[in-house]
């Protein structure tokens, strides 16, 4: 049986390296994608919110549930690298590892190695590991995000944004742009004051504001503590799920993921093709010493490079 | 291609004494590793079956407790079971001094005890891992 072949019959291992591959990149990365494109047939879940808000928790006992609509499940859980030491310490794992022996549960930890929008570069590719593999249910854990990362939002069909109370008042939630992106809301530590005052602003705000007129996500409140909302919050995905098939979202979903991993594609041979040519980096040196040294400014330097450019490639062609 | 050293940091058994294993979880962090970090009171089973699932090179185990000689075997047994093998097992904690020669009788690579300087430990690894990638 070939390497592929093995992740496609679901050997534990193969997956595995599978995912080590693609997040290592470079050609090998690209001939197993090449192998695996077009199998994916998952459902997958993005779950995203501030740091400590219960994320992998609530995924924890979401597992359960979710056993009941679905086969196969694997969990990507995505944690920060350090941007110094490139290191992480991975600890979503830890909320979930009474599912480690379950033969329906994959659960892989991530680390974003640079990648700033909540979820790392190969994030996307381990997607298409475990989906070629019949997970039918992938549940994407995002790093803890703020206001601004929504890289989420592309991979995922169905969105679940976990806020918890006492992290400022409305107009932090107002501004938050992590606020748009959600399709299911959860206001997790229900056991918490505040919580409910939080679900109705939420609500108010999504009423007022939601960019989808047909579709106004449901806010549920949960507690890990005390088991509640649990039910509630996989009833709300499915409900969702049930939209996007019935108004064909899924079908352009597909076709925006396609369309990403072709110009992402596209964009590393141009910049490839372009170095090649602009004999980059060995020249950055040299133009920050003529800018330094005064004698040319960045702007000058890429018209004459550009220019010069041209006719090399004039040349190749 | 950037591949990067995943160290799987596990304490299997039932003593709760996790200050190592988190100590050294993040000193190999901070040595440029990715670490998973699974808590306290694993069995060996969810040990092996985690290091296969997220493709470590290595495994750490800690244990305080004195059942080092059956549980730390026990996951170099399992992972040969699993056609895993190849990953490289060693240990720490209070592990008495007669009892590391045993240990690496028994397929533990290195046993570190209260004491040991980081560096030692990540030069062990690297170490390790380039060979084992080879």
């Amino acid at each position: 049986m070939t390497f592929p072949d093995k992740i496609v019959d679901g050997d534990i291992r193969s997956i595995a390296r599978g995912i080590s591959i693609v997040e290592s990149g470079g050609i090998e990365s690209d001939n197993l994608l090449n192998e695996l494109y077009n199998r994916n047939c998952s459902y997958i879940i993005g779950v995203t919110g501030p740091p400590g808000a219960g994320k992998s928790s609530l995924i924890n006992l979401l597992i359960d549930e979710f056993k009941h609509h679905f086969r196969k499940i694997a969990i990507l859980a995505v944690d920060p690298s350090s941007p110094f030491t490139g290191g992480a310490l991975l600890g979503d794992r830890i909320r979930m590892q009474q599912h480690a022996m379950s033969e329906s549960v994959f659960i892989r930890s991530m680390a974003s190695r640079g990648h700033i929008g909540g979820i790392s570069g190969a994030t996307k590719d381990a997607i298409k590991i475990v989906s070629a593999a019949g997970y039918d249910l992938v549940i994407v854990e995002t790093v803890g995000v703020g206001q601004s990362e929504i890289d989420i939002v592309k991979l995922s069909d169905t969105t679940v944004l976990i806020l918890v109370p006492g992290y400022g008042d409305e107009i932090q939630v107002m501004k938050s742009g992590i606020m748009e992106i959600g399709e299911v809301f959860v206001v997790n530590k229900s056991d918490k004051s505040g919580s409910e005052k939080l679900a109705t602003t939420v609500k108010w705000l999504l009423k007022e504001n939601y960019r989808n007129k047909s579709y106004l996500p449901p806010v549920i409140l949960s507690s890990v503590t005390n088991n509640t909302g649990i039910e509630d919050i996989v009833k709300a995905v499915l409900n969702h799920k049930n939209y996007i098939e019935k108004n064909g979202i899924d079908r352009d979903k597909i076709q925006e993921r396609i369309k990403d991993d072709i110009n992402i594609l596209l964009e590393r041979k141009i910049n490839e093709f372009i170095q090649h040519h602009l004999k980059y980096p060995e020249n950055i040196e040299k133009w920050v010493n003529l800018v330094i040294s005064k004698k040319s400014t960045p702007y000058e330097i890429i018209r004459e490079i550009k220019d010069n450019m041209i006719l090399d490639i004039r040349e190749d062609i | 291609m950037d591949r990067k050293i995943r160290v799987l940091v596990a304490k299997p058994g039932l003593d709760g004494h996790d200050r190592g294993a988190k100590f050294i979880a993040r000193a190999l962090r901070n040595a440029g590793m990715e670490v998973i970090y699974t808590g306290i009171r694993q069995s060996p089973e969810s040990i092996v079956e985690t290091a296969i699932q997220e493709d470590v090179d290595v495994i750490g185990l800690s244990l305080l407790s004195g059942a080092h000689n059956i549980l730390f075997p026990k996951v170099v047994t399992l992972l040969k079971e699993k056609n895993a093998g190849d990953i490289i097992v060693m240990g720490g904690g209070v592990i008495p001094v007669e009892d590391i020669s045993y240990l690496k009788e028994k397929g533990i690579q290195a046993v570190f005890t209260p004491g040991t300087k980081i560096g030692e430990i990540v030069d062990f690894i690297n170490e390790k891992v380039e060979k084992r990638n080879k």
